[in-house]
This record gives structure tokens, sequence and C-alpha cells, in this order.
């Protein structure tokens, strides 16, 4: 009387009654992805309380309002923001079987999100240029903190993107199978709206003092 | 009877190179090896820990010692406090949950397998870089928990043991994040068939709990200690209270990680304990919804109370009450789980194996620890006894006397399956005893010596102080252990190769693991065995009345 079920990797869906809380739907790769979000807003949960707690301890120099261009950085969010539309774009695509238009929102994206990338990075030029630097105030120590791991995180995407780019171009993708894609377009996203509350945080508030 | 995997299906060449066998070692991604690499290296840590721990003792034995200098004293305090947390305790937890929880699930392997061995190897190379401090111009000397403005380089420590300390816990940290990211999704999805959340082993209960603790409490510290290294190389104050940051930022920052990490160390620990005591009772653990709800509870709570380590900084009444109240309701779920365990044990049939005198001695012990833990919830008693011996006793009290006893407890029960021998009973008394009564020696005076003042972290005191002739005991206490130690370790080495075989399953016990070969196939189970309750081996076992026919 040895019948069991065969091992394996993946538990197969079952008819009838299938509880949520077997998870037989959801990708691995895309449960891990939201594990690993879950884990990356305490992080940037911790960093905007400290940027919360430092907001004040501007030293002797400007405050915020009058040194952060909130325009020109609302105007780069808004790259950063199209970059999620057009990753999302990317999947309609795989998913219609147009592997052209697949690769190219891909290719949008990437750009999209460097753009942003290099707004941010000027931005940190400028106001190095003017002395404000990390050891500036606590104020600046927190903002450099805040913003320099989100830049990080929207660095390490773009790597990601650019390998997913570079095997859409190999041909990997045209089994149509999107998990990887799925799964770093998930966290893109996440990057997307960690982006939103920073940019509320820091620059927005910055308008009202 | 149990499903046995076909020992033709694993392919033993019959003289393997030694280099390839070092090499498959080095590139495995089988959970089953992953775990021994944890466990084996978290031992490695944990004898070296010993050792510092074994010094500190020797030069606090008499009075005006002269063992250790004050400098290298505070080096090995703090190496000891780190080593046992994060790199011996914590990780051979993680490397027991990786063995034996894919085998309880029923499953091949952990969901990253490749991730898996990521992880440990970041832990493993955490450890080298915090130890390379040693040769580096010196061990980080400012306390396990390595509070600001000591440790910043304006301050007190211009030295290069803080940036070992941080980067050793940042790249170590960061693996202890993907290995329960890991284990959470393995959880959540790889369970075989029928095997519903609540029916789940509890051991898997505690892991999924603990791994939900880790990838939600690290990340704070993990900034913190960005936040220092900042302070320290960049130029930045956040804990620079001379350009107005905040030490007790720090704290926040980091008792936030820190508490949850004690957490982290003992449910892992509860798990093997609620294993091991219904086997060997031979009675299904009492109040299983108790048990895995209490789990959740304890994380829950354990993630609001971590400001209990900071009643003596000065956040005002308001704040230390209302984490006095949460870290005394933490007892509650608690109280639960270990009135649970001897209801378990309660008219059964006691089989006084070496890990049941294992986990018996946990639940001692981890009373003892958590009552002494309730009383430092209360502020006015821990504005008395903090940074005293008092908190030493209480914290070795639980971690020792707990989640170590524990894993003992865990090495007696899983070895066989592990290697497919048995460890020696009689060995194994002699290292219980020897342990109940070099720890109690060691540490229960501890008690006493706090609440006459003796503060923690001194290198040494005067003969006038009164305190040496208990420090003398404590100090033979040590020596016990180390004693038991030793026998430990020949239990270990000489049963490896000569124990008796094992068979599959020698404890006639209940879950997964044991329905398969001692040790597992690469591939684990040939075929899993239907699940339909909480104990799918019994009911394999006992066709006649199996728990699915039952109230449970």
């Amino acid at each position: 009387m040895s019948h069991g079920t065969p091992a394996h990797a993946t538990v197969p869906a079952r008819p009838g009654r299938t509880s949520i809380f077997a998870f037989d739907g959801m990708n691995h790769h895309i449960l891990a992805m939201w594990t690993f979000i879950s884990s990356e807003v305490f992080f940037f949960g911790a960093l905007i309380g400290v940027f919360i707690v430092y907001r004040g301890s501007i030293g002797a120099g400007p405050a915020p309002g009058e040194v952060l261009d909130v325009l020109r950085t609302a105007i780069f969010t808004v790259f950063l923001l199209a970059s999620s539309v057009t990753v999302g774009l990317a999947g309609a695509r795989l998913h219609h079987g147009d592997q052209t238009g697949f690769k190219l929102w891909l290719v949008v994206t990437l750009v999209l999100g460097a753009i942003f990338l290099v707004g941010q990075v000027t931005e940190y030029a400028a106001l190095y240029g003017e002395g404000l630097t990390l050891s500036h105030s606590l104020f600046f120590a927190s903002f450099y903190l805040l913003t320099g791991f989100h830049g990080l995180h929207v660095f390490s995407g773009l790597i990601a993107l650019a390998i997913l780019t570079g095997l859409a171009l190999a041909g990997d993708f045209r089994g149509g199978r999107d998990t990887a894609l799925e799964s770093i377009a998930l966290y893109w996203h996440f990057v997307d709206v960690v982006w939103i509350v920073v940019f509320s945080v820091v620059y927005l508030w910055s308008l009202f003092g | 009877m149990a499903v046995q995997a076909d020992p033709a299906i694993e392919v033993q060449p019959e003289e393997l190179r030694r280099a390839d066998r070092f090499y498959d070692w080095v590139t495995t991604v089988d959970h089953k090896r992953i775990g021994i690499l944890y466990i084996i290296t978290s031992f490695a840590f944990f004898l070296i820990g010993g050792l510092e721990a074994l010094f500190i003792r020797l030069q606090l034995a008499f009075p005006n010692g002269r063992v250790l200098g004050p400098e290298t004293f505070n080096q090995f305090f703090t190496m000891h406090g780190v080593t046992m947390i994060f790199f011996a305790i914590m990780p051979v937890l993680i490397g027991f949950g990786n063995y034996f929880v894919p085998l309880m699930i029923g499953a091949r392997d952990m969901a990253f397998p490749r991730l898996n061995a990521l992880s440990y190897w970041l832990f493993l190379f955490g450890g080298l870089l915090l130890y390379y401090s040693f040769v580096a111009g010196g061990a980080p000397d400012t306390g396990w928990f390595n509070y600001p403005p000591l440790n910043l380089r304006g301050f007190f420590s211009p030295g290069v043991g803080v940036d070992y300390w941080s980067i050793g816990l940042l790249v170590s940290g960061i693996g202890s994040i993907l290995g329960a990211v890991n284990m959470i999704v393995t959880i959540l999805a790889l369970r075989t068939d029928g095997l519903t959340l609540t029916r789940l082993p509890l051991f898997v209960w505690m892991l999924f709990v603990t791994s939900l603790l880790i990838i939600w409490a690290f990340p704070p510290a993990t900034a913190a200690i960005v936040m220092l290294l900042a302070d320290r190389h960049l130029g930045s104050g956040f804990f620079n209270p001379a350009v107005g940051g905040d030490p007790i930022l720090y704290q926040h920052l980091f008792w936030f990680l820190g508490h949850p990490e004690v957490y982290i160390m003992i449910l892992p620990a509860f798990g093997i304990i609620s294993e091991v005591i219904p086997v060997f009772s031979r009675k299904p653990i009492f109040g299983y919804p108790f048990v895995a709800g209490s789990t959740i509870a304890i994380g829950f709570l354990s993630m609001t109370v971590w400001a209990h380590h900071m009643f003596a900084v000065g956040m005002g009444p308001i704040l230390n009450a209302l984490f006095s109240a949460a870290s005394m309701l933490i007892a509650v779920p608690t109280g639960v789980k270990i009135f649970n365990w001897i209801a378990t044990m309660w008219g059964g049939t006691l089989r006084f194996n070496v890990p049941l005198l294992f986990a018996v001695g946990f639940i001692a012990n981890f009373i003892a620890g958590g009552l002494t833990g309730v009383m430092v919830a209360v502020v006015p008693v821990d504005w008395q006894v903090t940074d005293t011996y008092f908190v030493v006793a209480h914290l070795h009290y639980v971690l020792f006397g707990g989640s170590m006893l524990g894993i003992f407890a865990g090495v007696y029960y899983w070895f066989p399956k592990m290697s497919g021998r048995m460890l020696s009973e009689t060995l194994g008394k002699w290292h219980f005893w020897l342990t109940m009564a070099g720890f109690t020696l060691t540490f229960l005076p501890m008690h006493f010596l706090g609440l006459v003042g003796m503060p923690r972290r001194i290198y040494t005191y005067g003969p006038e102080s009164g305190w040496g002739p208990i420090n003398f005991v404590e100090t033979v206490g040590a020596l016990i252990l180390t004693v038991s130690l030793l026998v430990f370790l020949w239990n270990i080495v000489r049963s490896a190769r000569r124990g008796e075989p094992a068979g599959p399953d020698p404890w006639d016990a209940w879950t997964l693991e044991w329905a398969t070969s001692s040790p597992p196939a690469p591939h684990n189970f040939d075929l899993v065995p239907p699940v339909r309750s909480r104990r799918p081996l019994w009911d394999l076992k006992h066709p006649d009345d199996p728990d699915w026919q039952r109230r449970h």
C-alpha cells in the first residue's frame, strides 16, 4: 500500500475547493518578488522615517524649499512613471505574440528610466556644486540617503531590464513565457510607487515649509 | 511501514576523487547539503564564540584578573555576542530549516535552490569578514549592539573593527533576507497535495513566522548600518551628537531588528521542541491550533516591543509604559506554548531518549529565562538591573538554556535522518547532564551578581566588591560546559563513523521526513505519502485508526 503523490516541484491545480492559501495559481517568482517587496517596504519606511526626523535639521544652510527644484524633479518623475506604463505595454505586446512591439517597449522603458537617473545625478551634481553635500547638514544627509537608495534601486532595475532586453533580442521570449518579465516589471512598479512617496515627502512637502 | 527511496536511483560512483567531492560541496544547490553546510559552519562559529566566552570567564574568575587586558576583553565580549547571535544560533536553525522544511512538506527542494546556495555563501563570507578584523587592526570592541557615539571615528573608535562589524553584518544580513524569501515561497507554494496550512508540522510553522520576521526586521538595521558607515567615512552626522545627530535614533533602528532577532532565534527551537515532545510522549501535540496561533501572535508582538531595550535612555513615561505593557503581553502566547507542551507530555508514554531530555531541559530553563524577562519588562526593575549581570543571566537562560538546548534536541532527533546512523545514547546523556550542570553553575549565580550590582562588560573587579567567589563558581561552570561540548563533539564524530544504522524511521515518528531513507536520496522522495492529517505517517502505519477519522 505505497500509493502516493509523485513528488514534483509544483503543486498541480486541484479541481473543486482550492484554498487561496494553497498558492496554486501564483507563480513562485511572482510570490518571491512580492515577498521581497514587502521587505523593501520596511527598508524604505526606515529611510523615510529618518528623513522626516531630520527634515528640520538644516543647520546654517538653506531650507529645502529654497534649494530643491520641485518642477524639474516633477518632470523627471513623469519619465519614471511613463517607464512603468511602457513596461506594462511590453508585457501586453508579448502576450499578443508581438515580439517586435515587446522588444521596442522594453527599450523605451530602459531609455525612460535612464533619463530619470540622469536627472537625479545631475541634480546631485548641482547641489554638490553649491556645497550642499552629505556632511552639510542632517537634512541633506537624509536627503541623499533616501533619494540615493531609491536611485540605486532604479539602477538595479535598469540592469535587470537590460538583461531582459538582451535575452529578448536573443529570442528567449519567443515561447511567450513571461515570468521573468512579470516579476521584474513588478519590481519596477514598486520602485515607481516608492518614488511617488519619496517625491511627495521630500519635494512636495518642501513647498509647504 | 515507511515508503523508501530506491537507493539505486542515486548514482554513487565507487571512488570519487577528493577534489570532485570538495567541488560538489562547494557548488551544491541541494537543500540537504546546504543545510549541512549551514549547520557545520554554525557549529564552527559556535566553538569560536565559546572560546571567546571561556576566555572571558577565565579573566573574570578572580579579582584583578590578568588573562586578558581591557582592550582585548572588549573585543572578546563583542565578538562573542555577534558570533553567537548572527553566526551560530540563527544560522544553525536556518540550516535545520533548510534541511527539513522541504522534506516535511513533501517537496523536492527549496523553491530557489541557487538562491539558497547564495544565502549560505553570503553568511559564510559575512562571518569571515567579521573575523578578519582580528588581523586587520582589531576586532570591534563596542559591544555586540555597537552604539554610537562610542562607535564613531571622531569619538572612540578610529580603528577598523566597527567597519568590519558593519560590512560583516551587511553581507550576512542580505543572505538572511534572501534565505527567508526562499523559505516563505517554499512553504507557501511547494506543499504536497493535502498539506493545508492547518496540517503543517509545527517546525514548519515556526520557520514560516521566523522568515517573516527576518524579512521585515532586518531592513531598518541595514539602514542603520549604512548610516553608521556614512557617519564614519562620508562625513554625515546621523548619530553624531556634536552636529545635532541623535544616537538614540540608532538604538531605535537597531533594536527594531534586535528584538525580533531574539524571537528569530527562539521560534525555530520552539518548533524543534514541538516535534520532539509529541514523538517521545507518544501523543499528538496538545492544542495544535493554539501553538500555531500563538506563534503568529508572538511574531506580531515581537515587532512592537523593541524599545524595552531602551528603558534607561529617557524616552519618557508614556513610551516606557507602552513598551512595558507590550513586553508583558508577549509572555502570554509564550506561556500558552509551554502549557501545550506540558499537556502533551501529561498522560503520555514518555520515552526519555536524549531528544526528550533536552526538550524538558529546554522547558525548565526557558520558563526561568522567560520569568526574568517579564521582570525586566517592569520599567523600574529594568532601571535597576539594566547593564548588570542580571540581564546577562536572563539572555543566556533563554538563548543557551532555551535555543541551544532546543538545537541539541534537534541534533539528537535528526542526526539519524541526516547521517543514517544513531548517536550514542550514553554519550548523549552525559552531554545532557554535563550541560545542565555546567549551564546552571555558570548562569544561575549571575542573577544574584546582577542584583548586588556587578555591571556587565567590565574586564575585572576588585576583591573588596565581594564578587570573587561567585565569579569563580561561574568559571567552574564554564569549564564543565567546555567538557560537555567535547563529549558532544566526540559523540558526533564517533557516531558518524561507527554509529548504529538508523533506518528510515528510528523514532517511530509521524512527519514526512521519516518517510524516506536515511539519509534521503538527492530527490528526497520517490513517492510522497498521502497527507490527510497532521500525522501522515501515523495514518500510513495505522490504517485502522488514522488521525483523519478522529476528532483532531
